[in-house]
């Protein structure tokens, strides 16, 4: 069973061992508007959470996706690269981006749980 | 942006509307301006290329330029021709500063007794300032605060138009009447900055609302926002002026050596003839052009150009995907060795390179009414 938390930067993180699945949220794809471009990291890249991970373009403007943990990406991908509009915004969805074997385990302690990042988002508006 | 700042942000007469149709708003070039819709800036892309949009371009500078000495006037601070222009014509030109520089590019109408003038909204300040100086004691300028100006872009724009305003129907691309459109007065130029057939309607300030919302009544229209306008103009081959065109740029380093018009070449009596003159005859050393990069990446305005040795050779100027093109498209300033269609580049995006190709322009063919 694997638990979803998230970060301030609208990403989430579903967590199954020390495999970490990293997407963006509902909000945050709302904000890119339709995605055109999509770019995802290789296998084998080694991050630091708070690293550029991967690239989201939409007609107007790119963004970038964060490692919000530390450690080695196992796999971007494909789908979304392929197909942008695959990007669904689904918590722990086949939307996602890239998976991280995590190095420390501990960088998730600072997360938001669901109900925390809901009163997150109630907050910005 | 704080919230000091955007109490300073000028409104357009259409605030209220889009705020109403659920606009995104940001601040351009001083005003609160919508750059999306809820339909998002790839839909109303879409949905201008094959329908009709309507865009507030209220924030854009209107002047009236009048007087019997109001065409010599003015044909001192750009190299259009006017004089022979027939009244009711509409021609795109440049204000050139003393060495050649575009000021800015706008749209002059002949009109009975003189011109309508339509400038860029960062530019209109300093502009109107320069054409009142440059023309005092010659002719009036008579800036139009208390009008909007709405555009209708698309295939679908001739017929929503003359479905409103019968008298429209034969105007072709170009040209400017003063018609009635739903029983409002305007004037309108058939002109835009898309690439399709379309209006720009000037209409009084109190009056825009009630216009606005009788043509999104119509079934082929959206409200558009600035996000699609770039879209649409980039594809469209068009100058966004403080990116493509500046007072660094010189018409003919732009692509732009047409706006340069026969009369005004054989008098060379406009600003900087001699420097614009030696360049039509013997180039330039860079040159504005259309920029496909393979793949599906944009490269956005910024972005390096190499040759394929990895020499710098220029910069992208405006970047971005095109939605009816279905994948990125660019324009920007490349040393004129390498300005020839069908020479192969390289854009470094995040630090690598993307190969793309010296294509031209338009990316998408254009559609006016002629």
């Amino acid at each position: 069973m694997s638990t979803i938390k998230y970060t301030k930067d609208h990403e989430w993180v579903s967590v199954d061992g020390d495999i970490a699945t990293v997407g963006i949220t509902a909000y945050a794809l709302e904000q890119l508007g339709d995605l055109v471009f999509v770019e995802v990291p290789d296998a084998g890249k080694s991050v630091t959470a708070g690293d550029e991970a991967a690239v989201v373009e939409s007609v107007k403007a790119a963004s970038e996706v964060y490692a919000p943990v530390s450690g080695e990406v196992t796999e971007g991908n494909p789908a979304i690269a392929d197909d942008p509009a695959a990007v669904s915004g689904e918590a722990g969805g086949d939307g996602w981006f890239f998976k991280i074997k995590m190095s420390n385990t501990s960088e998730l302690d600072g997360m938001m749980n669901d109900a925390e990042y809901g009163e997150y988002l109630s907050s910005l508006d | 942006m704080s919230d000091d700042n955007k109490t300073q942000l000028k409104k357009t007469p259409l605030d209220t509307l889009h705020r109403e149709l659920g606009a995104k708003m940001v601040p351009f070039a001083g005003y609160d301006m919508p750059v999306q819709y809820p339909m998002g800036v790839l839909k109303e892309h879409l949905h201008t290329r094959t329908n009709a949009g309507l865009f507030d371009v209220s924030h854009m500078g209107q002047a009236f330029l009048t007087g019997p000495g109001a065409i010599d006037a003015f044909e001192a601070l750009v190299p259009g021709d006017y004089k022979d222009m027939p009244t009711g014509k509409t021609r795109y030109t440049v204000l050139l500063n003393d060495s050649g520089g575009i000021m800015d590019d706008l749209m002059a109408t002949k009109i009975e007794d003189g011109l309508y003038i339509v400038v860029n909204a960062a530019c209109k300040d300093a502009d109107f300032a320069h054409i009142k100086s440059k023309t005092a004691g010659k002719a009036k300028l008579e800036i139009l605060e208390d009008r909007a100006l709405l555009a209708i872009q698309g295939p679908k724009a001739g017929d929503v138009i003359a479905r409103l305003s019968p008298e429209t129907i034969d105007m072709t691309f170009m040209t400017f009447a003063k018609v009635s459109i739903a029983g409002i007065a305007c004037f309108v130029t058939r002109s835009g900055y898309t690439g399709e057939d379309g209006f720009e309607i000037s209409v009084p300030a109190s009056m825009a609302g009630e216009l606005a919302k009788k043509i999104l009544a119509e079934p082929e229209v959206e409200a558009i926002g600035l996000g699609a306008r770039d879209s649409l103009r980039l594809e469209a081959g068009l100058s966004l002026y403080g990116h493509d065109i500046d007072t660094t740029t010189t018409p003919v380093e732009a692509g732009l050596r047409w706006v340069i018009n026969k009369r005004r070449r054989e008098e060379k009596n406009f600003p900087a003839a001699n420097i614009i003159m030696d360049q039509i005859e013997n180039g330039t050393e860079r040159q504005r052009v259309g920029i496909k990069p393979d793949g599906r990446a944009p490269a956005r305005e910024g972005t390096e150009i190499q040759d394929v040795d990895g020499n710098a050779i220029g910069i992208i100027t405006s970047g971005g995907f095109g939605p009816s093109v279905d994948g990125p498209v660019a324009m920007g300033y490349v040393k004129t060795a390498f300005s020839a269609e069908g020479t192969k580049l390289n854009l470094i995006v995040r630090g690598k390179a993307i190969s793309a190709n010296v294509v031209k322009m338009p990316f998408t063919p254009h559609h006016y009414r002629t």
